[in-house]
């Protein structure tokens, strides 16, 4: 993004919370605070350092007053940016902003979410709009499927192909402890599943689950004095192209293409110089149109790129090395997963599904129905 | 500044309950505009005007909604009208899995009976 500068924040600590189905009568704010205190130790800062507080859910519309209070803190910078799924990506650049400008010198960024305690529908009420509200679509599910309708038919994507998506997703969750899912996942067994929104079955979509987590971010001089080598923010880029499907002008093309461009370039970096990529995958078409947008193949390749194992362990390229939406955890904005994830990739700290020798990461976050687009990259000390 | 006495959308459903799907123009961008507003999203102006639609497009994406016990499934599409907007609806008279992108379409006005209101959907052009 125009006005920041390559490296000036770092990743210091990240945290997921309780995950998957957590006790009964958590609150998101309990797991926003459960992830801050968890971040906090891996980094060895204390609450009293914080002074930047980010935050995000759809249960607490006041979620920065919820946590201040929960937390007994006082934030000189509170930004409770929503979005979607991609706010917790729009808050590191809004964090990198504050810590350059010291509006604040230690910025939390937390995340809570019970929607599978107490179900989806609670978790995140639907808006009513007059022009699409009465045609009854599934959403967010329908709006990508109409997306994933019109890449088959421009680019002869196939449903095939897109299963491919969650079956790499799978394999890798099969290498992370803490992934929701625990059983192989075939083609054949994602195309007979449940049918949501032609063309994809449940196993194209992704988990609901309960989650949050937190991260830590500092200036640049402060990172290099903590326990962990810091994990620096080269890039940050964004777009906004609509709110609602029947106004988002191209479904093939998503904002990534620009948000990617912007983020590439404020790290210098490109798509061959990425060694491990996080891309937000509510839906598998979502990882085809995110590959394309990011340069990793070209636009209408997605599909063929997937398909032979390429994305998953063993593959040529890393991508969602946690198991992601589709098989790790997905609590309705799972856009900070991917930034906890893609930090403990460049820590070399994944154990059976670490990615050798990483020392730059993509993480992309998605919101609303392809609405929001948000990206960041990542890099260790050898690529400042 | 003039205040406005009827909302966009009061005057979209009021072209809808005399059989006509509305639209807006912007004469500054020379556009359609849909969904109907107050602003024009190409200029910022307030300048939009009213239009009405001959009713011909193409299906531009199309799913199929299989609710979860709820009834049988149905179609959701994105139509291109052939003035260059685009809206949600679905298409009816045929299965919901036969509807194709690229396939022409016409629209014709659902009433949903009770106090709901009207809304466009669109049924094959060729057997309207």
């Amino acid at each position: 993004m125009e006005g920041l500068e390559r490296g000036s924040a770092a990743i210091v600590g990240v945290a997921e919370s309780d995950l998957g189905a957590v006790a009964s009568e958590m609150s998101p704010i309990d797991l926003m605070a459960q992830g801050v205190h968890r971040a906090l130790a891996d980094c060895g800062l204390r609450l009293r350092d914080v002074d930047g507080l980010l935050c995000a859910t759809a249960q607490s519309r006041t979620s920065g007053l919820a946590l201040a209070e929960y937390l007994g803190i006082s934030p000189a910078y509170v930004d409770t940016t929503i979005l979607g799924g991609s706010s917790f990506m729009f808050h590191v650049a809004h964090a990198q902003a504050a810590l350059a400008l010291g509006l604040c010198k230690v910025a939390v960024i937390a995340y809570g979410s019970t929607q599978r305690t107490i179900g989806r529908r609670h978790a995140s009420v639907r808006e009513y709009n007059p022009y699409e509200t009465p045609f009854r679509p599934f959403l967010p599910s329908t709006a990508y499927a109409l997306a994933a309708s019109r890449h088959m038919h421009q680019y002869g994507t196939t449903r095939e192909q897109l299963a491919a998506v969650a079956v790499a997703a799978r394999e890798w969750a099969l290498l992370n402890p803490v992934a929701w899912e625990k059983k192989p996942l075939t083609i054949a067994e994602v195309l007979s599943a449940r049918m949501i929104s032609y063309p994809f079955t449940v196993r194209d979509c992704c988990l609901v689950t309960d989650g949050g987590g937190a991260v830590i971010m500092t200036t640049q001089e402060r990172g290099r004095s903590l326990q962990k080598a810091p994990v620096y923010v080269l890039g940050c880029g964004q777009a906004i192209t609509h709110a609602n499907i029947s106004s988002m002008p191209d479904l093939t093309v998503t904002g990534g293409l620009r948000s990617g461009r912007a983020a590439y370039a404020m790290a210098g970096l490109g798509p061959k110089d990425i060694d491990v990529v996080e891309l937000y995958d509510a839906f598998t078409i979502n990882t085809i149109l995110f590959l394309e947008d990011f340069g990793f193949c070209p636009k209408g390749e997605g599909g063929r790129f997937v398909a032979d194992g390429r994305i998953a362990p063993g593959g040529s390229l890393p991508v969602n090395t946690n198991g992601g939406g589709l098989s790790y955890c997905h609590p309705g904005m799972y856009g900070l997963f991917l930034l906890i994830e893609a930090t403990r990739q460049l820590r070399h700290e994944c154990g059976a599904r670490q990615v050798a020798d990483c020392a730059t990461a993509i993480a992309h976050g998605n919101g609303g129905v392809l609405s929001s687009q948000s990206t960041v990259i990542l890099g260790t000390q050898a690529v400042l | 500044m003039e205040r406005l006495a009827e909302s966009p959308l009061a005057v979209y459903q009021a072209h809808l309950e005399r059989g006509e799907l509305a639209y807006q123009w912007s004469p500054e961008a020379q556009k359609a505009v849909f969904f109907p507003r107050v602003v024009c999203p190409f200029t910022g102006s307030d300048r939009l005007e009213w239009r009405v639609s001959a009713g011909l497009g193409t299906v531009y994406a199309t799913t199929v909604v299989h609710p979860a016990g709820e009834g049988p499934p149905y179609n959701v599409a994105l139509i291109d009208c052939d003035e260059g907007f685009r809206l949600m609806s679905r298409v009816e008279d045929l299965p919901p899995e036969a509807v194709r992108i690229g396939m022409r379409v016409r629209f014709r006005v659902h009433h949903p009976g009770g106090d709901e209101p009207l809304y466009p959907v669109f049924v094959p052009a060729e057997a309207a």
